[in-house]
């Protein structure tokens, strides 16, 4: 069967790799390349790079990492950031992306995941939303999550699997950068609503959390940054741990 | 100098930069000279069935890809080894190239779990039915990529290992003759990967 994934996620902004609480108050930690690198050696199964530079420079610099990265790391790819239209789509596919994944640029332009999706697959196109509680409903938020958009977080996860999304990247606002643990109420209601695999993001404080979010079925892998980054969990360790607990890792 | 063909499908970056990892030399090609010319082929692909075909047919190298499967080391990746088949039923039914026999069908019609998700998507353990040079420098139980909706089957002859996946043995690796196929991405598989493809080099 296939294994529970662990997935590291980068977020780079001009040429470095910063992770934010809340998505504020960004700070510098590393070269994504070399980060890229110590991941793939400690095990991580998959690698998540997000753009969120603003700047043509500093997406030049992205796509520049992206390539020495994928010529270096034999892992899948996932990247985000910036994605509004297909050619962004092939720009990043180019560099030696596996997959893309789309936030904003989605909200903004609902046709753009049946577009890449019938040219690239299902299996390229990632829809990561970014969700908070707002009045007892899931909502999903843009830009960063600054914007509530007033769309249904698991409506629209559904119509995004309908148009070709392969897979789903759920942020929870409200544990992100908490580290108290993942968001399983919301992380449940997804499962229950799509049938393609679940990515959890937002609220990992420990492996105990991993642990917790892998005794629900419907999750294929678990993302995060900072404590990965910070070196507080590391991700070969983690992977005995969770093996020792009776999940399926590839060790 | 190993020959990547290059007909329009696929990530052709991450196999020559596996390739290059384990100190292989490469050459992204469609030219039939260099293709002859080269020690050893590897047949990349993603997407569906019908339309590399088609963009294979278009590139006139299927009679140079068949003679040269029978003279030396030939592996198809994902797609690629799809093709190896006689047909395949992705969106209607569609000839392979009949180097290996078998047929390519859909994954999802035979899981009796439909709860299961589909594409077979993520890592998946190895199970080595035969033991064969290509797994000179891998164990069985090693996990390996994969990323597919259609898999093949009457094939069990040729099969080498498989990956099980619900009540389906998925084929993950098969060979007949010179000619090997990996359903997953040994590209995207790790060291584990770049273990098979420098076993895949030294064949």
């Amino acid at each position: 069967m296939l294994a529970k994934r662990i997935i590291p996620c980068l977020d780079v902004k001009d040429g470095r790799v910063v992770k934010g609480m809340n998505f504020t108050g960004l700070r510098d930690i590393s070269d994504p390349v070399e980060l890229a690198r110590y991941y793939n050696d400690s095990g991580a199964d998959e690698l998540v790079f997000y753009d969120i530079t603003a700047s043509a420079e500093g997406r030049k610099l992205f796509t520049d990492i992206l390539k020495r990265t994928a010529a270096e790391v034999f892992i899948p790819l996932t990247v985000g950031g910036g994605i509004r239209t297909v050619d962004d789509f092939d720009r990043v596919l180019k560099c030696g992306a596996d997959k893309v994944s789309v936030n904003s640029g989605a909200i903004a332009n609902p046709s753009l995941i049946g577009e890449a999706a019938k040219k690239y697959g299902d299996q390229c196109v990632v829809l990561s939303m970014d969700v908070k509680r707002v009045n007892g409903q899931f909502r999903v938020f843009a830009k960063g999550g600054r914007e509530d958009t007033g769309l249904d977080a698991l409506d629209w996860a559904e119509r995004g699997v309908g148009n070709g999304a392969g897979e789903i990247v759920l942020n929870s606002i409200d544990t992100d950068g908490v580290k108290q643990g993942f968001d399983l109420e919301m992380l449940d209601a997804l499962a229950a609503r799509v049938s393609v695999p679940i990515i959890a993001s937002g609220g990992a404080g420990n492996m105990e959390h991993f642990a917790e979010l892998f005794t629900h079925p419907g999750i294929d892998a678990g993302l995060a940054a900072s404590i990965f980054h910070s070196r507080q969990v590391d991700i070969h360790e983690l992977k005995h741990f969770l093996r020792e607990k009776g999940v399926e890792m590839r060790v | 100098m190993i020959a990547i063909i290059d007909y329009g499908v696929g990530n052709l970056f991450s196999i020559a930069g596996g390739l290059k990892a384990i100190g292989a030399e490469t050459e992204i090609t469609r030219d039939p000279v260099r293709i002859t010319a080269a020690e050893r082929v590897v047949l990349p692909g993603v997407g569906a069935f019908g339309d590399a075909m088609d963009k294979l047919r278009a590139t006139g190298l299927i009679p140079v890809l068949k003679h040269e499967a029978e003279h030396k080391p030939f592996l198809g990746i994902c797609l690629g080894m799809q093709l190896l088949f006689d047909k395949s039923e992705e969106y209607g039914e569609h000839e392979g190239l009949g180097l290996i026999p078998g047929r390519v069908c859909d994954l999802r019609r035979d899981l009796s779990d439909k709860t299961l998700k589909v594409p077979h998507m993520g890592w998946n353990a190895l199970e080595i039915r035969r033991d064969d040079p290509f797994f000179k420098y891998v164990r069985n139980g090693e996990y390996v990529y994969y990323v597919h909706s259609f898999y093949a089957k009457d094939c069990a002859v040729n099969t080498l290992a498989v990956s099980r996946y619900g009540d389906v043995d998925v084929t993950g690796v098969v060979c007949r003759g010179k000619v090997y196929g990996t359903q997953f991405h040994p590209e995207k598989s790790g060291d584990t990967g770049l273990r098979l493809l420098k076993a895949f080099a030294e064949l």
